[in-house]
C-alpha cells in the first residue's frame, strides 16, 4: 500500500527538531549526541506540564513539529501513538510503592501509567476528538504503528499521524529492558498526494527473517539498535537525503516492514491516489 | 467497512470458562463477583476472579511466557474448540495471512510487582524475570501469535479500558487493506495490585459488589477476563446464526485523563460513527451492552449519551455486575456476551443493580429475558478519554 508523507517531527540525542536532525542524518551537520532539549510545549497548560511525564513531553514535541510542517490541524486528525512500553519512570514509582508496606499510590501516577497516557494528554492539549490509538509491538513498535497509521488513512481516506517514542527505564528495570535514549519521531501521513506531500512510501510486509537496514553512522546505528522508536532512522535518513530508497525496518522476529521511498517529482505526483 | 464474520469466539471470566458456562450464568442471573481475596485492600472490595489460574502454569516451550495474564489467555484459547478453528483457518489462508490484534492494559505487570518485592539488597530484580514475555505490553500478542502458530502482522493495542474494542477496528482495516485474510482479535487483563490499588487511590472502587446505573452505585469492582474472536470475511462456512461485525466507531474526549466528558460527547460520537459505518439508524439497535462500570460520573455521562442518541426505548445494560470491570478486556468480554445474547435469543439482566438512578433516562434492563436480538451495540471507554463502540449483528 502507498501513503504520502506531509510532515516529520524528531527529537532525539543530538537531533533537536527535524530541520536540525535532517542535516545530521544527511551528514551535512555533525552529530553531537546528548539528551535532546525539548522546546517549551505550547500545547500543555502549566498544570498539565507539571503533571506530564517526560515521555509525554517528547511525544507532544515530535507530534507538534510534524503537524506544523504538514499544515494540518491535530484537533481533526486521527493519530497512532507507538511505544515499546509506556512511561518507565511512572511504572517504577508505582512498583516501588506497591513493594512498600504502605502500598499507597498517587492517583495522578496511576493515570499516567497507562500506555495511552501520551494520547490522552495529546487529546486534551490539541482538542483532538478523532480516534487516537496507542499500541506496542516491543522492538517493532514503530513499524507496527506505521502499518496501523497507513491502514487507517486508507480506510478513512484522510490524513493520520504516527507518533513513536521511548524513554529509558530507571533501575532496576533498565537491567532487563535497556533503552538507549529518549527519542520521539512523528509523521503526518496522507492517503493521497497533497501540496504538503514531499515523499511517497510504499509499504510491504516481508515474511521471514530479514536484516534491517542500518542507520547512517555508527553512533546512529547504536541508537537505532538500542531504542525501539529509533528503528525508524533508516527511513528518516532516506527522507533527509531526499533520494529514492528501499529500506527494511524491524517489525516482528519473523516479519520485516519494507518501505519504498520516493521523493516528490519536480512535476508533482502523476499517479492516481 | 465490509462486514466480517465472527467465525468463532471464546471467553473466560469469573462466570466460567467458555461460552456454555457463560450463557448459563447469564440466564440464571448469577454474578461471579465475590469479596476480593486476591489482595488485601483497605475497603470491602469485591472482585471477579477467575478460579484456578494459580495452578495452571505455562510449561515446556511456553514457560518463558508464564504469568497470570498469559495463563488466562491460554485458558480462553483452549475453550470452545477455538484452537481447532484457528488451525483450520491457518490451513485455509496460511499462517502469514492471519493477523493477531490483541488488547491489554496491564499485560503481565503482576510478575514485576512480585519481582520488585524480591529485589536483592542491591536493588536488582531476581534472576529469571522475563520482562519481554511477561511485563511488556506486547507480551500478550507475542504469546498468542506463537501459541496459535501464526506468522501474520501483530500488535498489542493498549488504550486502557477500550483496548479490546479498538482491536476489532484495527483488524477490519488490515483485512480491508489486504495485509491479512483473517484475524485473531481479543485480549486479556488480569488482577494485579497496580489496578486494585490504583483505582482505590482514585476513589472509584466500590464497597461491596458494583451496581451499574443504580441510584446508590459507589464505584467499580475489578474483574479479570480474556476473550478471543476469529474474524474473517463471511463465506459458505457461516450460517444465519453467525454473528457479524457491522461497524466500529472511535473517538476521543479531549477533556480529562481519568474522567469522561460530563455530557458524554465523545461516547456519543463513537456510537454515531459505529452506526454510520454499519449503515444503521439508532432505532435499528435491539440492545446496547453499556460500558457501565458503576462510577458516579461514568454512568451519568454514558446515560446522557445514550439518551441523546437513542432516547429511552432501546434496552440496554452493563455486564459489570456479572463479571466486574475487566478493564482492557472489557470490550471483547462485552462483545462475546453480546454475541451469545444474539445467538441464544436472551437479553441478560444486571445483577446487584436494584434501584435505577432516577435522574437517568436510558432504557436500562434489570432482569434477563428472552428476546430476539438482531443488532447490538457495545461500548467501551477508558482513561485518556478514549471511546470505542462496535455494532454486531446476526447474519440473517
Amino acid at each position: 500500500m502507498r501513503i504520502y508523507l506531509e510532515g516529520v517531527g524528531l527529537y532525539g540525542p543530538g537531533m533537536e527538531g527535524w530541520t536540525h536532525a535532517k542535516e545530521v542524518l544527511a551528514g551535512r551537520a555533525e552529530h553531537l549526541p546528548g539528551p535532546a532539549t525539548l522546546p517549551p510545549s505550547p500545547l500543555l497548560p502549566a498544570n498539565e506540564r507539571r503533571r506530564a511525564p517526560k515521555i509525554v513531553k517528547i511525544a507532544l514535541a515530535a507530534g507538534a513539529e510534524a503537524f506544523t510542517a504538514a499544515g494540518r490541524d491535530p484537533a481533526h486528525t486521527p493519530a497512532i501513538f507507538a511505544s515499546s512500553g509506556g512511561d518507565g519512570d511512572t511504572i517504577h514509582d508505582i512498583l516501588n510503592a506497591l513493594a512498600s508496606p504502605q502500598r499507597e499510590l498517587s492517583p495522578t501516577k496511576f493515570h499516567n501509567s497507562v500506555h495511552n497516557a501520551a494520547a490522552g494528554y495529546w487529546s486534551i492539549a490539541t482538542g483532538a476528538t478523532s480516534a487516537l490509538t496507542s499500541l506496542c509491538a516491543h522492538d517493532g513498535s514503530f513499524a507496527a504503528g506505521l502499518l496501523e497509521a497507513a491502514t487507517q488513512a486508507a480506510a478513512l481516506g484522510e490524513a493520520v499521524a504516527l507518533i513513536a517514542y521511548d524513554v529509558p527505564y530507571p533501575a532496576p528495570l533498565s537491567a532487563v529492558r535497556p533503552i538507549g535514549a529518549a527519542f520521539g519521531a512523528a509523521l503526518v501521513l496522507s492517503p493521497s498526494p497533497s501540496t504538503a506531500g514531499f515523499a511517497r512510501l510504499g509499504l510491504t510486509l516481508l515474511p521471514g527473517s530479514h536484516a534491517p537496514s542500518p542507520a547512517a553512522s555508527p553512533a546512529l546505528e547504536q541508537l537505532r539498535r538500542t531504542t525501539p522508536a529509533a528503528r525508524c532512522l533508516p527511513l528518516l535518513a532516506a527522507l533527509a537525503d531526499d533520494v529514492a530508497a528501499a529500506v527494511a525496518l524491524d517489525y516482528l522476529e519473523d516479519m520485516a516492514l519494507m518501505l519504498n521511498i520516493a521523493p516528490r517529482p519536480a512535476a508533482g505526483w502523476q499517479d492516481p491516489a | 467497512m465490509t462486514a466480517l464474520a465472527l467465525s468463532d469466539f471464546s471467553l473466560v471470566t469469573c462466570l466460567g470458562a467458555g461460552r456454555d458456562q457463560t450463557i448459563a450464568a447469564l440466564r440464571e442471573g448469577r454474578s461471579g463477583l465475590a469479596p476480593c481475596t486476591f489482595e488485601t485492600l483497605p475497603l470491602d472490595a469485591y472482585a471477579g476472579e477467575v478460579a484456578g489460574l494459580e495452578t495452571q502454569p505455562l510449561t515446556g516451550e511456553w514457560a518463558g511466557f508464564d504469568c497470570r495474564n498469559n495463563r488466562l489467555a491460554a485458558l480462553a484459547l483452549h475453550q470452545d474448540g477455538f484452537m481447532d478453528n484457528v488451525a483450520a483457518a491457518r490451513a485455509r489462508y496460511g499462517a502469514a495471512r492471519i493477523g493477531v490484534f490483541v488488547g491489554t492494559s496491564t499485560s503481565g505487570i503482576l510478575e514485576t510487582e512480585a519481582a520488585y518485592r524480591r529485589r536483592d539488597p542491591a536493588g536488582n530484580l531476581p534472576a529469571g524475570f522475563d520482562y519481554a514475555r511477561t511485563h511488556n505490553t506486547y507480551a500478550l500478542g507475542h504469546f498468542v501469535r506463537d501459541y496459535l502458530g501464526l506468522k501474520g502482522p501483530a500488535i498489542a493495542v493498549s488504550t486502557a479500558c477500550a483496548a479490546t474494542s479498538k482491536v476489532f477496528a484495527s483488524a477490519a482495516r488490515m483485512i480491508d487493506a489486504g495485509l491479512c485474510d483473517a484475524a485473531i482479535v481479543g485480549g486479556a487483563d488480569t488482577l494485579c495490585a497496580t489496578t486494585l490499588f490504583g483505582f482505590h487511590a482514585l476513589g472509584v472502587m466500590a464497597e461491596g459488589p458494583c451496581r451499574p446505573f443504580d441510584a446508590a452505585r459507589n464505584g467499580i469492582s475489578i474483574g479479570e477476563g480474556a476473550g478471543f474472536v476469529l474474524l474473517e470475511r463471511p463465506g459458505p462456512r457461516h450460517d444465519a446464526n453467525t454473528v457479524l461485525l457491522l461497524g466500529t466507531g472511535e473517538s476521543s474526549d479531549a477533556y480529562h485523563m481519568s474522567s469522561p466528558h460530563p455530557e458524554g460527547l465523545g461516547a456519543r460520537r463513537a456510537m454515531a460513527q459505529a452506526l454510520a459505518q454499519a449503515g444503521l439508524e439508532p432505532s435499528a439497535i435491539d440492545y446496547i451492552n453499556l460500558h457501565g462500570t458503576a462510577t458516579l460520573t461514568g454512568d451519568a455521562a454514558e446515560d446522557r449519551a445514550i439518551t441523546d442518541l437513542f432516547g429511552s426505548n432501546v434496552p440496554c445494560n452493563s455486564n459489570k455486575g456479572f463479571t466486574g470491570h475487566t478493564l482492557g478486556a472489557s470490550g471483547v468480554v462485552g462483545s462475546a456476551i453480546s454475541a451469545l445474547a444474539i445467538q441464544h435469543g436472551f437479553l441478560p439482566g444486571s445483577p446487584h443493580t436494584n434501584r435505577l438512578d432516577p435522574s437517568f433516562g436510558s432504557g436500562y434492563v434489570l432482569t434477563g429475558r428472552p428476546a430476539r436480538l438482531s443488532r447490538v451495540l457495545i461500548n467501551a471507554f477508558g482513561f485518556g478519554g478514549v471511546n470505542c463502540s462496535l455494532v454486531l449483528g446476526r447474519a440473517a
